[in-house]
């Protein structure tokens, strides 16, 4: 595969394919870099450059309303992101140090079947089962948007930490309980160590993903609990102006270093094996 | 002598009550905050609405009437529910438009990635997975800023002087196509990178070699091989088409409805949660055949693959 022969001819050339993927990356970056540019706008519209100015990130991260938002954005991607992260390592655990039994592929299934209902779906669902709950408890605080989160987060958490724990060489869990480690000293000793970089990308993503939710959040959360992303959607919806692209851009801002924290805990992995 | 196997037994005991107890928190939180109350949505779709939200605890089958028909109000004749249709019908038409164009544009795109130099190849996959950790509202407000009647393209257009007069591009079911292929062309792309990956350029070298023309490789050496990264690729990008809600919410605006927005209607405006109920578990069967489809067509593998 390596070799590159002198010839005018290349096998891995396909008409017009470049051509197709340069228009991609194009279409992909110009809309986000449009945005972004006019956070910088002085002037009142997201389209009519009139200047460079900072004065929209200075109105964006002033404003009480986005600051609420953000901070229970916050709460809400960490907590849930702790859970999800958790029950995901133990799930993870029990499916893959252990001999294939029946009902281990109807686990899977379970875990993973919140990715195959839409948001929507899932969204109503949870707006009629909250609401009673809310009725018969008294209770509606961040709980129902936190369970909520994490729920559809397992999945994205359980990913990396089974394929790390799939990956990971076993002999030296077998050599702790050969030298009458118990299983709890062998889970803390030796397991945990060796699968931390899994639980790191685990918890990245769901943190990432309980962050950017819209749709879930739309409907589970009670007046006065707007995060981020719902708040963005109501400005939207009522018009805009270079504040939100301010916002945007933090947020953007903000998930490229997520994503870039969890490239480096992935190639820590690859060179691991 | 009969202490080994007891302590055999033990041993499976033990594991067996832990494979349980480790995945219980797991299972739990899934059943009471993600699918259990798919049920209750079942039951609810069978209520009579409240009058302002909610149900009221009477059974009646008018919500699963109104999905498929409409009633007269005069002479309580049955129509088929024109409205209903023709939404389910733009869902579908749209998801399935959205899931052909980002093939066409994500396997040229995996292509390209595939055949970078290893060392530039991780660049190229991070340029595409940032746009796919980018929240969809924002992805879909900087579409909306690129398509709008004061938009990049209307501007561009105007001041270039080949129009005199906006295009109304924006609450069109072409901006929702065109928001809808932005924002999942990533979902595709990865997919088809993935089984690119494992593509022996040798056999491509060999199909060349013995005189195949350049479609022909495509269509007899390479389509095979990624096949399972397409076929994936497209269940990706079509389910979560199905449903979708930020887009059309805000580029197709009050007009051009899709599914999800009709459902979300029903628990708002429209304070009618029987219906918005029988819708979702109408968008759930539609999905299900979807998958099962899949399922079938993958030979029962390809769930395993990305699931």
């Amino acid at each position: 595969m390596a070799d590159h022969r002198d010839t005018s001819f290349d096998v891995r050339r396909l008409g017009g394919f470049t051509f197709i993927a340069a228009l991609t990356f194009f279409a992909l970056y110009v809309p986000i870099a449009v945005l972004v540019v006019f956070a910088f706008n002085a002037g009142e519209s997201i389209s009519d450059w009139q200047g460079l100015s900072m004065k929209w990130f200075a109105i964006a991260v002033t404003d009480a309303r986005v600051i609420d938002a953000a901070v229970r954005s916050m709460v809400i991607a960490v907590s849930a992101g702790i859970i999800a992260t958790a029950a995901a390592t133990l799930a993870a655990i029990a499916t893959t140090r252990t001999a294939p039994y029946r009902g281990l592929s109807a686990k899977y299934a379970f875990i993973n079947l919140p990715l195959m209902v839409p948001e929507i779906v899932t969204g109503v669902a949870l707006l009629i089962f909250f609401s009673r709950l809310k009725i018969w408890t008294g209770y509606s605080g961040l709980g129902y948007l936190i369970a909520a989160h994490a729920a559809f987060c397992i999945p994205f958490a359980y990913l990396p930490i089974r394929a790390r724990l799939e990956n990971m060489d076993d002999t030296l869990e077998r050599a702790a309980a050969d030298l009458y480690a118990t299983p709890l000293r062998a889970f803390r000793h030796v397991t945990l160590p060796l699968l931390w970089p899994g639980i790191i990308a685990g918890f990245m993503l769901a943190f990432v993903i309980s962050l950017d939710d819209v749709v879930i959040t739309e409907f589970v959360k009670s007046g006065g609990q707007d995060t981020l992303p719902t708040y963005m959607l109501g400005q939207i919806r009522r018009g805009t102006t270079p504040a939100l692209n301010a916002i945007s851009t933090i947020f953007l801002l903000f998930s490229v270093l997520a994503v870039t924290i969890m490239f480096l805990a992935d190639g820590k992995r690859s060179k691991d094996q | 002598m009969s202490a080994a196997p007891d302590l055999i037994t033990r041993q499976i005991q033990r594991d067996i009550r832990n494979r349980w107890l480790l995945s219980l928190p797991a299972l739990l939180i899934i059943l009471l905050a993600a699918t259990g109350p798919l049920l209750i949505v079942v039951v609810y779709s069978l209520l009579t609405p409240g009058d302002y939200g909610d149900v009221k605890w009477v059974f009646s089958t008018e919500a699963w009437v109104s999905v498929f028909f409409q009633r007269d109000m005069f002479d309580d004749t049955l129509t088929p529910a024109s409205a209903h249709l023709s939404i389910f019908m733009r869902s579908v038409n749209l998801s399935v438009m959205t899931t052909v164009f980002t093939v066409l544009l994500g396997f040229p795109t995996a292509w390209f990635i595939a055949t970078r130099p290893a060392r530039s190849r991780d660049l190229w996959l991070f340029l595409i997975t940032i746009p796919f950790w980018t929240n969809i509202l924002i992805r879909t407000y900087a579409m909306l800023e690129v398509i709008r009647n004061e938009g990049l393209i209307n501007t561009f257009l105007m001041r270039s002087g080949l129009i005199d007069k906006p295009l109304q591009m924006l609450f069109t079911d072409g901006a929702v196509l065109a928001g809808m292929v932005y924002t999942c062309l990533p979902m595709m792309v990865l997919p088809i990178y993935a089984s690119l990956e494992k593509l022996d350029f040798r056999l491509v070298e060999a199909a060349y070699d013995l005189y195949a023309t350049p479609f022909r490789v495509l269509t007899k050496v390479i389509l095979p091989i990624v096949k399972p990264g397409v076929v994936a690729g497209s269940i990706l990008v079509f389910i979560p088409s199905l449903g979708a809600y930020v887009v059309p919410i805000l580029l197709g605006g009050g007009k051009t409805m899709m599914v999800g927005n009709l459902i979300g209607l029903q628990f708002g405006q429209g304070r009618n949660w029987p219906l918005g109920a029988a819708l979702s578990i109408t968008l759930m069967v539609v999905v299900m055949i979807a998958l099962l489809a899949y399922v079938r067509y993958s030979g029962g593998k390809g769930a395993k693959a990305h699931g």
